[in-house]
């Protein structure tokens, strides 16, 4: 009946039941509070069930942010018992719980934090910068999110319920084989990580169509701003790499699952096809987790030094050179599995070659700020600390390339510090930058800026901490997923100045937390009145903020760049006021319904209670054909209700 | 609309103008959208052929490929899903020509011999496992049972989905709507056909060899 299922499942060690308690409680909280403001039938009409893609970009980083929380904690975690268990003393965590935790951190940074924010920005950028109304599948955007959102929920499960993966984020077999990790764990992962991969996949296509075919007229493609550019490219990477991992978990799956043998270490399986299968999608993953972040950075600079961007052939070219790339590069990963010397230079050299159009990037923006007026706002400060971080982290990158090197710092704290430089200095800063920046469109009010700046240093300060020491560790013989070490090494002092880099950046998080508490709660007093605060220069600045449910009132024509600031100087004609009947797709609950659906049939699988899953398959594949075979269905907005909704906006600019 | 497959596969004569269309290129997006699916579902494939590759000589003692296949089987196989993406074809043309018996009919000759693959398909798997020669017993037949069983599971989808399709078109005539879906059936079925051409050629030719 409950397949492996038992009360055991339900036991675990102090920290985590901390953890566990901590989570229901806030779940419940945050029930309760739903229950008490009365707000179900305007979450379930207005959020749940919408299929706008400006809703579903702020679910998308509403989610993200959340599992943020918890991969952060994970990381204190891990910093705690770094610095505490030494010599004798043990820590906290036991060595069994630690594995879990530096797998679900990984996990969780990657596929519900990174990719959160990614299809977020693009979700609430993209059709607003294309001049689109809506996106080119909106019920498939719906349904790649709510599969997002279950896979998020099936890891907050795996929490209480069971154990996690202890065979890393990546679960490299024979150690995820059925061999040696007999338990839920790597089950877990597996079906976790296969429901956000089927969602991205979904996701990358419909952004991929939508930027290909619903540009407003005139907007070729090398007009388009260079964040629509990178959603381009990183949609492509999506495409492109993520069917490899569906194939690479569904091999390990039926490895577990069947006992067949493509991984396993006896009866002919190959252990290192699965490590080059999971790198071929792992590289391109990463792109696509720092390109946007570049498109970030392309719309702020930009904006922020009152200068069109420099070089933007060039810029596009670099994007698309990078996206090559980053498909000839894979073996990086592990040079040291011994693929022989020719091999291992050639990869070599193509990963020095990825320097080259990142660097075309980084001197592209500092020349759009040479001779700039340029603005110190706090997306200007992310973009500064991120040049640091990204060029420190670059060039490490550059000596990891080179196969000597990497036999001597492969899987240390080195490594640790090159990707964290990258990931955290590069995307993660990307999108605070974006997030600031975008903010007030999106809102319809700001953050607070001063409390953006302390947040800033305190990240900066707290990530220099953290990670510049992990270097020296890594050179000092440091390997990654300690749990313990010898006082002889001396590596003692340098890990608790890394954790003392942990808790600053603890303190950045809660001024970030305070400050979007406290923009919510005095958004009176904080409105973006104009629609246009920071002298923007695409379209999304041309329409109030926050946007009408149609976006645009009359689709744009574009002749040129910056179509805004043309118009601003009166270099392009103002768009005249004819308005037309718009259609927009029904709200359908369908994507939640599956979503739901397989996020049981991921807890089923995993317990394999077979009964569960397949009663709950079957559902899904009765909703999704229900679903295809009905008509399309639209809501109409009448020429004169929109003719209303634009003069109410404009009055209400007016009265404040 | 200068889209050439727009102009060539929308059946605008019949065109059902109560159907709001907003973007008025659905068609073209919905085909793009596709075809992209196609793409992933292609490099899936991939991913699964080059596993295949690597492990088809990792017998571990068991039998090769060279004990196992019978080409007779795998070309019957062939002609049959090949026949079976004829007759889909002609399904297709006679939704441009807005003929629904017709196409129902090509579409119920084109379910029966996916179905009769597949059945053939099941019997070969079941007829290995008899003899014990079963995915557990070594990476070889782990990758071959999965690549031949995968693209076996993407025809039994595609069989599913030709119902549902043949039931629309039975009971809704051939709309916008409906032409947009047999359409896109029609790409998946013979797409799933080329990957079997790759099948027949890369697993049972090479195999025998």
């Amino acid at each position: 009946m409950f397949g492996k299922l038992t009360i055991e499942a339900f036991k675990h060690e102090a920290s985590q039941n901390v953890a566990v308690c901590m989570m229901l409680l806030s779940g419940i909280g945050i029930i309760g509070i739903i229950f008490y403001t009365k707000s179900w039938k305007w979450l379930w009409n207005d959020w749940f069930t919408s299929v706008d893609p400006k809703r579903i970009g702020v679910m998308y980083i509403i989610t993200a942010l959340l599992m943020f929380f918890k991969g952060f904690a994970d990381a204190v975690m891990m910093r705690l018992q770094q610095a505490l268990s030494v010599g004798d003393s043990h820590g906290f965590i036991s060595a069994g719980h630690f594995q879990e935790v530096f797998s679900a951190h990984g996990t969780t940074m990657i596929f519900f934090v990174g990719m959160g924010v990614v299809f977020g920005l693009l979700n609430l950028i993209v059709p607003l910068q294309i001049g689109a109304r809506d996106v080119a599948f909106p019920f498939l955007n719906a349904l790649g999110f709510w599969l997002f959102a279950s896979a998020c929920v099936l890891s907050l499960v795996s929490l209480a319920v069971g154990k996690f993966s202890q065979a890393g984020w990546l679960a490299y077999p024979p150690l995820s084989g059925i061999e040696y990790s007999p338990d839920e764990g790597v089950d877990y992962w597996i079906w976790m990580v296969q429901i956000a991969g089927v969602g991205s996949t979904m996701s990358g296509i419909n952004f991929l169509v939508t930027i290909l075919k619903m540009r407003c007229p005139g907007m070729t493609l090398m007009k388009m701003p260079i964040f629509v550019w990178s959603a381009l490219c990183a949609m492509v990477l999506v495409i492109f790499a993520f069917p490899i991992l569906t194939a690479t978990l569904y091999m390990l799956t039926l490895d577990r699952y069947l006992g067949m043998h493509f991984f396993s270490a006896g009866e002919g399986g190959n252990p290192m096809l699965y490590v080059n299968l999971i790198w071929a999608w792992g590289h391109p993953e990463v792109y696509i987790l720092i390109l946007p972040a570049f498109g970030i950075f392309s719309e702020v600079v930009p904006t922020f030094s009152e200068k069109r961007l420099f070089g933007y052939v060039s810029m596009v070219w670099a994007l698309i050179l990078i996206t090559f790339l980053s498909f000839v590069v894979w073996l990086h990963h592990f040079f040291t599995m011994g693929a022989g010397p020719n091999v291992n230079a050639f990869f070599g050299v193509m990963t020095m070659l990825i320097a080259i159009p990142t660097g075309v990037k980084i001197f592209n923006w500092l020349f759009t700020k040479f001779r700039g007026r340029v603005h110190f706002t706090s997306p200007m400060l992310w973009f500064f600390a991120f040049v640091l971080n990204f060029s420190v982290g670059g060039m490490t990158g550059i000596l990891l390339s080179s196969p000597p090197v990497d036999y001597q710092v492969h899987n240390s704290l080195f490594l640790i510090a090159h990707f964290h430089g990258m990931v955290i200095g590069g995307m993660l800063f990307g999108f605070f930058s974006g997030f600031t920046y975008w903010f007030p469109k999106i809102t319809g009010f700001f953050l607070s800026e001063t409390l953006n700046r302390y947040a800033f240093w305190f990240w900066f300060t707290g990530f220099l901490l953290a990670f510049m020491p992990l270097y020296m560790l890594g050179f000092m013989g440091a390997t990654r997923r300690l749990d313990h070490y010898e006082a002889s090494t001396g590596w003692n002092s340098i890990f608790v100045v890394v954790g003392i880099g942990a808790a600053i950046i603890l303190c950045g998080i809660s001024v970030q937390a305070y400050g979007l508490f406290k923009s919510i709660k005095d958004r009176k007093k904080n409105l973006d009145i104009t629609g246009d605060p920071w002298n923007g220069r695409t379209l999304e600045w041309s329409i109030p903020s926050p946007p009408p449910i149609y976006n645009f009132a009359i689709t744009p024509t574009v002749d040129q760049l910056d179509p805004l600031w043309a118009i601003k100087r009166g270099q392009a004609p103002q768009p005249q006021k004819d308005y037309e009947d718009i259609h927009l797709p029904k709200n359908t609950p369908m994507g939640l319904y599956i979503g739901v659906l397989s996020l049981i049939v991921g807890f089923a699988m995993t317990w394999h209670i077979l009964w569960l899953a397949i009663v709950c398959f079957i559902a899904i594949i009765t909703c999704l054909i229900i679903r295809l075979s009905g008509e399309d269905e639209h809501d109409v907005i009448t020429a004169a209700q929109v003719k209303e909704m634009e003069a109410a906006s404009i009055r209400r600019r007016e009265v404040v | 609309m200068n889209n050439s497959l727009t102009i060539h596969h929308t059946p605008d004569p019949y065109a059902d103008t109560r159907i709001p269309d907003p973007h008025q290129d659905t068609f073209s997006k919905t085909v793009l959208g596709f075809w992209m699916y196609l793409m992933t579902d292609c490099i899936l494939f991939a991913a699964l052929f080059t596993t295949y590759a690597v492990l088809h000589n990792n017998t571990f003692g068991g039998p090769s490929s060279r004990d196992l296949f019978s080409l007779s089987t795998s070309f019957i196989e062939t002609m049959i899903l090949l026949f079976s993406s004829v007759t889909c074809g002609f399904g297709m043309l006679s939704a441009l020509r807005n003929q629904k018996y017709r196409v129902v009919a090509w579409f119920a000759v084109a379910f029966l011999l996916g179905a009769s693959f597949i059945a053939m398909e099941l019997h070969e798997f079941t007829h290995m496992v008899q003899e014990g020669n079963s995915w557990t017993k070594s990476a070889f037949l782990s990758s071959f049972f999965t690549l031949v069983g995968t693209h076996g599971l993407h025809v039994s989808v595609g069989l599913l989905w030709m119902t549902v399709v043949m039931i629309q078109v039975y009971l809704c005539g051939i709309t916008v709507v409906t032409f947009r879906r047999i359409a896109l059936f029609s790409m998946f079925w013979h797409f799933l056909d080329l990957v079997w051409i790759f099948i027949f050629t890369f697993v049972y030719l090479m195999g025998v060899i």
